[in-house]
């Protein structure tokens, strides 16, 4: 957890100053089921990562490479995507 | 070179925004403000003013707007009275919250209903908790010298708040009297040129305004917005010196009348001070000791000054022009009486709500009031603490 800053450290008004901060916010922790990734039944379509409400799923040169838990909510919208014949994605209950 | 005009109140405001030429005015035109408008999108329509007038569908929007330009970065007024306020609460706030510089000129009207065009401050007082700094103003001089220097104290770094000027709906609004114009160098030299210290269209600069901010950081935000307030004042003081040096007329966070030497005082804000000084020097002339104070601050309350200022009176009443309807008093009266609550030895404070909706404050008003606080500084005694005046029993 990043540490908290105190009323005179902060920017005025709200204001958020540093573009892309909410990376320091890892949000993954309330998830209740995580989504695991098959690799070898993947086809790379990208439905998984066009949906995906938190931009946790990985990419790399156009090829989904896993998913990143720092942020994944395991809302399961990924594994719902997945195309019927493929479900390269199941949502499984973290221990 | 100082211009003399004979002119009303509005037309006043109207100039002084002329003047100010800010980036973006957006507001909705509404009685007894209307004039301020009027004549200020003439000013735009002739081309001697560069603002971007926005004539939007409500007073909301026209909030919204100005919100809008403010947090891309412009210098942003608007004007408006009464319901039109009551329109753009929740802007209010959200004005205040993203610490946004906006400067309102609000003819004070009372709130329906039953509808009325008239004269009280339920708007302004009702707004008192909502962030904006408030300056009031005795007549058409004070109302144009405030919307001036709010732009100074609004802009400053270590407040960074909106501010209101207030005066007297019709009273001072709609009436001619003399006053004292600066040049249009004078006025633009003295505000300056806006640095915004976030701005949306500075791409340089990314920034997210107005994002979500939950129990881990809103209370910090509001720790800084209650610091602001508490910087105003010296803000205030130190803007009011400045323009003392330009123009000769001297500001404060409030002004006294026979205050010194009083033993009863009154306080009051806008334009009944002018009638109670008038009644003050009557009884001067009796060998009555009254003074009066007159605030110009309500928010930031000035706690010290007003106890400094006042706590050497025997009795005191506070004059309310809007009532708080069900609390112990009106809301000016609660809090000076609170104010002066810790000196040892303390004055008798009463109070009295008056002229809700217009109803003139008379000569035979006042005189009552100082002669009951007379009686109450030679028993120490009070019959009532917040009574209705000016009005038929
Ligand atoms: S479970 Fe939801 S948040 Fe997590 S990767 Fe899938 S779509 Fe994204
Ligand atoms: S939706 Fe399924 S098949 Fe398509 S990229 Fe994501 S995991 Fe692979």
């Amino acid at each position: 957890m990043f540490k908290l800053k105190n009323w005179k450290e902060v920017p005025i008004g709200g204001a958020v100053d540093q573009p892309g901060s909410a990376m320091e916010n890892k949000t993954g922790s309330w998830r209740v089921e995580r989504p695991v990734w098959n690799s070898e039944k993947c086809i790379h379509c990208l439905r998984c990562w066009v949906y995906c409400p938190d931009m946790s799923v990985n990419t790399l040169d156009g090829k989904i490479t896993g998913i990143n838990y720092d942020y994944c909510k395991g809302c399961g919208i990924c594994a719902q995507v997945c195309p019927e014949k493929v479900k390269a994605i199941t949502m499984q209950p973290e221990q | 070179m100082a211009k003399i005009v004979a002119t009303t109140g509005n037309s006043a405001m109207a100039y002084a925004m002329k003047q100010i030429n800010p980036d973006v005015c957006a507001a909705y035109p509404i009685t007894p403000s209307t004039q301020v408008m009027e004549e200020f999108s003439k000013y735009v329509a002739d081309g001697v003013v560069n603002t971007n007038l926005v004539t939007v569908e409500s007073e909301h929007s026209a909030m919204s707007a100005c919100i809008g330009a403010a947090a891309a970065g412009g210098r942003v007024l608007t004007a408006t009275s009464a319901n039109g306020m009551a329109l753009m609460w929740e802007m209010l706030y959200i004005a205040a919250g993203m610490r946004l510089p906006i400067v309102m000129a609000l003819v004070n009207r009372a709130l329906s209903a039953p509808i009325n065009i008239h004269c009280d401050h339920s708007d302004s007082f009702g707004a008192r908790d909502s962030g904006w700094i408030q300056l009031y103003s005795e007549n058409a001089q004070e109302a144009y010298d405030n919307l001036i220097q709010a732009v100074r104290i609004s802009e400053h770094p270590d407040v960074r708040l909106p501010v209101m000027v207030c005066q007297d709906g019709f009273i001072i609004s709609h009436s001619i009297e003399r006053m004292e114009y600066l040049e249009d160098d004078e006025v633009r030299k003295f505000i300056g040129d806006y640095k915004p210290m976030y701005a949306l269209l500075d791409i340089d600069k990314p920034v997210t305004l107005g994002s979500l901010d939950l129990q881990d950081y809103y209370i910090e935000h509001k720790r800084q917005e209650a610091e602001a307030m508490k910087l105003a004042t010296p803000v205030i003081t130190a803007v009011a010196k400045d323009f003392e040096k330009m123009t000769g007329r001297a500001y404060g966070l409030f002004e006294t009348y026979h205050l010194d030497d009083a033993e009863v005082g009154i306080v009051a804000v806008n334009s009944a001070a002018g009638t109670i000084k008038e009644i003050i020097d009557q009884y001067r002339r009796k060998g009555i000791k009254v003074g009066l104070l007159k605030p110009r601050l309500y928010r930031p309350f000035p706690t010290e000054a007003y106890v400094k200022a006042l706590g050497h009176l025997k009795a005191i009443t506070v004059l309310d022009r809007v009532d708080s309807f069900g609390a112990m008093a009106g809301p000016l009266m609660l809090e000076v009486r609170a104010a002066l609550y810790d000196l040892p030895k303390r004055p008798v404070t009463i109070g009295k709500i008056y002229g809700l909706g217009g109803r003139d404050l008379e000569e035979s008003h006042c005189q009552y009031v100082i002669d009951e606080l007379v009686q109450i500084a030679a028993s120490g005694k009070y019959r009532e603490l917040c009574e209705y005046i000016t009005v038929r029993e």
